[in-house]
């Protein structure tokens, strides 16, 4: 089992045409995901990297059964390929384009909660979903670890890596890259919340850094609502005040979105927070093996 | 980005909203000029991209241009946070019976946009927010609907502003919501929003926030940036598309991905306060996940520019570009970089896990580039980094 996304998840891929469509297509499908179409407006008909092409994501759900998009549309049209596959009603819809206006994602974000939330959105600005072993939505690199007992939420995608592979003999439920962005469509404490839910994670990995007060609001949560072990890990202690550090969201504004704020916060509710990469994996490593 | 007040009052002006008349000055020649251009008694404004002016005394009023060119003396050149004042904005003084708040922001923790109003304006509003939060009003706006007049006099309204201001605040309010969506911007500060003498509702201040992601679609913002306060290394690597910061230290890294880089200064500096000196990270550069020959090239170009560095950390995760992709474009931006007679004279520690990292580490062994060593952790890396950055120092 994992969260999310399970070997039985049937992926669409918008956008599929494009250089990056078609790349990370071919990657996960390597990987042994389903991946049963792409969706491409313009191309609708045609074949591409052996898939069905569909005209919308609409129709790409009622000939496939997908219940998972991809998008990796450019950020002028992510927008519209977001409302789209909220219009459509697919479950999962996970953005990896980085560079959305944020009145963009805003209003993406404000369209699916009118439409009841019937979808869940993941990023923008994200590597996406994996689910070692099941399958994998994005670009995260399938082949760094197995299926374990491990969940990992984390805002950023070289961090969610390097965690996975510190902690490869382990494992993992489900690994999920929520973005760098200011908006975004799945935070900490939704995934924070599905792990606990779920009968095959033991523990939870959470991997923030500076900006918003995301880490404090899932420090909050965590003493309320979780009872497994969590172990965090923030980014940007160091990182100057008021200067964008590569995501868009990772921004310390006067004294607001430290990492030491951050830090405390998580501390005071109990959760383990390694002062590097590898000592998080290492608190983590002794929650595994004291189990 | 952030707007300079002058920049910001121009924009709102473009959207109808009234502003005082006024003029930009860099030296006290254009204050007397711009001075007598205008009419009556003057506010010379300081323009920095920091609050707390006013309490710094980088606003003064003045009677006629003579005195202008007083207070712009004082004004041009003076110090605020850090910031040095190479620009004044020379305006009509408003008569002001009355100052309030006003502001359009980015809630991110709730998803949505905010607008902010209270009667309580002018200097003191964080005080204000503080003591007594419940005459700050926080009104939840939704990017589908909007604000149109309506909105915006019941948003006013909830600020406490008295009935002989809320058709003027309205409309401002309406106007500036056009502003802050039509410009892609975070934030949209008016404070103090004005009742004048006369009636009329006016923008006094102004602060403008632009999103950078809306570059593709906003084709005047660039000319707004301000390039001449921009780092030169800063500036020269956003012309190579590298997501580039400028910092203190003399440890140059290179990383890919946002979160390992930013996590990469940390632990350099963790490191660092164990050597003399204490080195810490000269700079953020993130190459991205493809890490190709060309683009390690152009980091290592930028951060060997820098005259502070005397180390490099190249950290890297394998991903989805693998290990061995990455070592070579190391050697090859060494090879390219000699020769263009820019050989690498700093120690480079190199720390490659992942994807195929046995591979890399083998191509990085067998290139014996000089003055390249390869270690396997990245806190290992890091301390080995900050070690040969002491010592150079």
């Amino acid at each position: 089992m994992a969260i999310w996304l399970t070997e039985n998840s049937k992926i669409i891929v918008q956008g599929m045409t494009g250089g990056e469509g078609t790349k990370h297509t071919r990657r996960m499908l390597a990987s042994g995901a389903k991946v049963v179409g792409g969706v491409n407006a313009r191309k609708a008909g045609t074949t591409h990297e052996g898939l069905p092409v569909f005209g919308t994501v609409k129709e790409a759900m009622e000939k496939t059964g997908a219940d998972v998009s991809v998008v990796f549309v450019p950020p002028a049209f992510t927008k519209d390929a977001v409302k789209e596959a909220i219009d459509a009603e697919i479950p999962l819809c996970v953005v990896i384009t980085e560079g959305v206006p944020v009145h963009d994602s805003t209003e993406f974000w404000a369209y699916a909660v009118e439409k009841g939330n019937k979808t869940r959105i993941i990023g923008p600005n994200c590597p996406g979903i994996a689910s070692p072993g099941a399958s994998n939505a994005g670009i995260i690199p399938a082949d760094i670890t197995t299926a374990g007992r491990i969940g990992l939420v984390s805002k950023s995608g070289t961090l969610t890596y390097q965690l996975m592979y510190e902690l490869r003999d382990f494992g993992f439920s489900t690994a999920v890259g929520i973005g760098g962005d200011p908006v975004i469509g799945t935070t900490h404490i939704d995934a924070l919340q599905a792990f606990q839910d779920d009968p095959d994670t033991d523990a939870i990995v959470m991997i923030g850094e500076i900006g918003g007060d995301a880490e404090e609001r899932a420090a909050a949560y965590v003493e309320q609502h979780i009872t497994k072990p969590v172990v965090a890990y923030v980014a940007g202690f160091t990182a100057p005040e008021g200067k964008t550090m590569g995501h868009a969201g990772a921004i310390v504004s006067g004294s607001a979105g430290t990492a030491q704020a951050k830090k405390e916060a998580l501390e005071k509710v109990g959760v383990r927070v390694g002062k590097t990469p590898s000592e998080t994996a290492r608190l983590m490593r002794e929650i595994m093996q004291a189990r | 980005m952030d707007l300079f007040e002058h920049q910001a009052k121009e924009l709102f002006a473009d959207y109808g909203i009234p502003v005082p008349r006024g003029i930009v000055a860099h030296t006290v020649e254009e204050v007397r000029a711009a001075a007598e251009q205008l009419t009556g008694r003057v506010v010379v404004k300081a323009q920095v991209k920091t609050g707390g002016r006013g309490k710094a005394g980088g606003v003064k009023v003045a009677d006629d241009a003579a005195d202008a060119v007083t207070k712009a003396e004082a004004i041009l050149g003076m110090d605020i946070k850090g910031h040095t004042v190479h620009k004044v904005l020379v305006e009509e003084a408003s008569a002001i019976a009355e100052e309030y708040y006003f502001s359009f922001l980015l809630d991110r923790a709730n998803r949505t946009f905010l607008a902010i109003c209270s009667a309580s304006g002018g200097m003191d509003i964080e005080e204000v927010a503080h003591t007594t939060p419940e005459k700050v009003a926080k009104v939840p706006v939704s990017a589908l609907t909007g604000v149109d007049r309506a909105k915006g006099r019941e948003i006013a309204q909830a600020g406490g502003l008295p009935e002989k201001a809320l058709d003027g605040a309205a409309e401002l309010i309406e106007k500036l919501w056009c502003c802050f969506v039509d410009e892609d911007a975070t934030l949209v500060e008016v404070n103090p929003m004005i009742l004048s003498a006369d009636g009329q509702v006016k923008a006094l201040d102004g602060k403008v926030t632009l999103d950078d992601n809306a570059g593709f679609r906003q084709a005047d913002h660039e000319a707004l940036a301000d390039k001449a306060a921009e780092d030169p290394l800063e500036a020269k690597a956003k012309e190579k598309d590298l997501n580039y910061v400028k910092l203190d230290g003399n440890v140059g890294i290179i990383g890919n991905g946002a979160g390992l880089v930013m996590s990469t200064l940390d632990v350099v500096a963790y490191a660092g306060e164990e050597f003399p000196g204490k080195p810490s990270p000269a700079n953020f550069l993130d190459i991205g996940g493809g890490a190709s020959a060309e683009v390690m090239a152009a980091g290592l170009e930028i951060i060997l520019s820098d005259p502070s560095v005397k180390s490099i950390f190249v950290n890297v995760f394998g991903g989805i570009t693998a290990c061995d992709a990455v070592a070579n474009g190391i050697v090859s931006a060494f090879k390219l970089l000699e020769s263009r007679g820019e050989a690498v004279s700093h120690p480079l520690v190199v720390r490659l896990d992942g994807n195929n990292a046995q591979l890399g580490r083998q191509i990085l062994a067998d290139a014996a580039l000089p003055r390249v060593e390869l270690v396997d952790t990245m806190d290992e890396a890091a301390k080995r980094a900050a070690e040969l950055a002491a010592v150079g120092a």
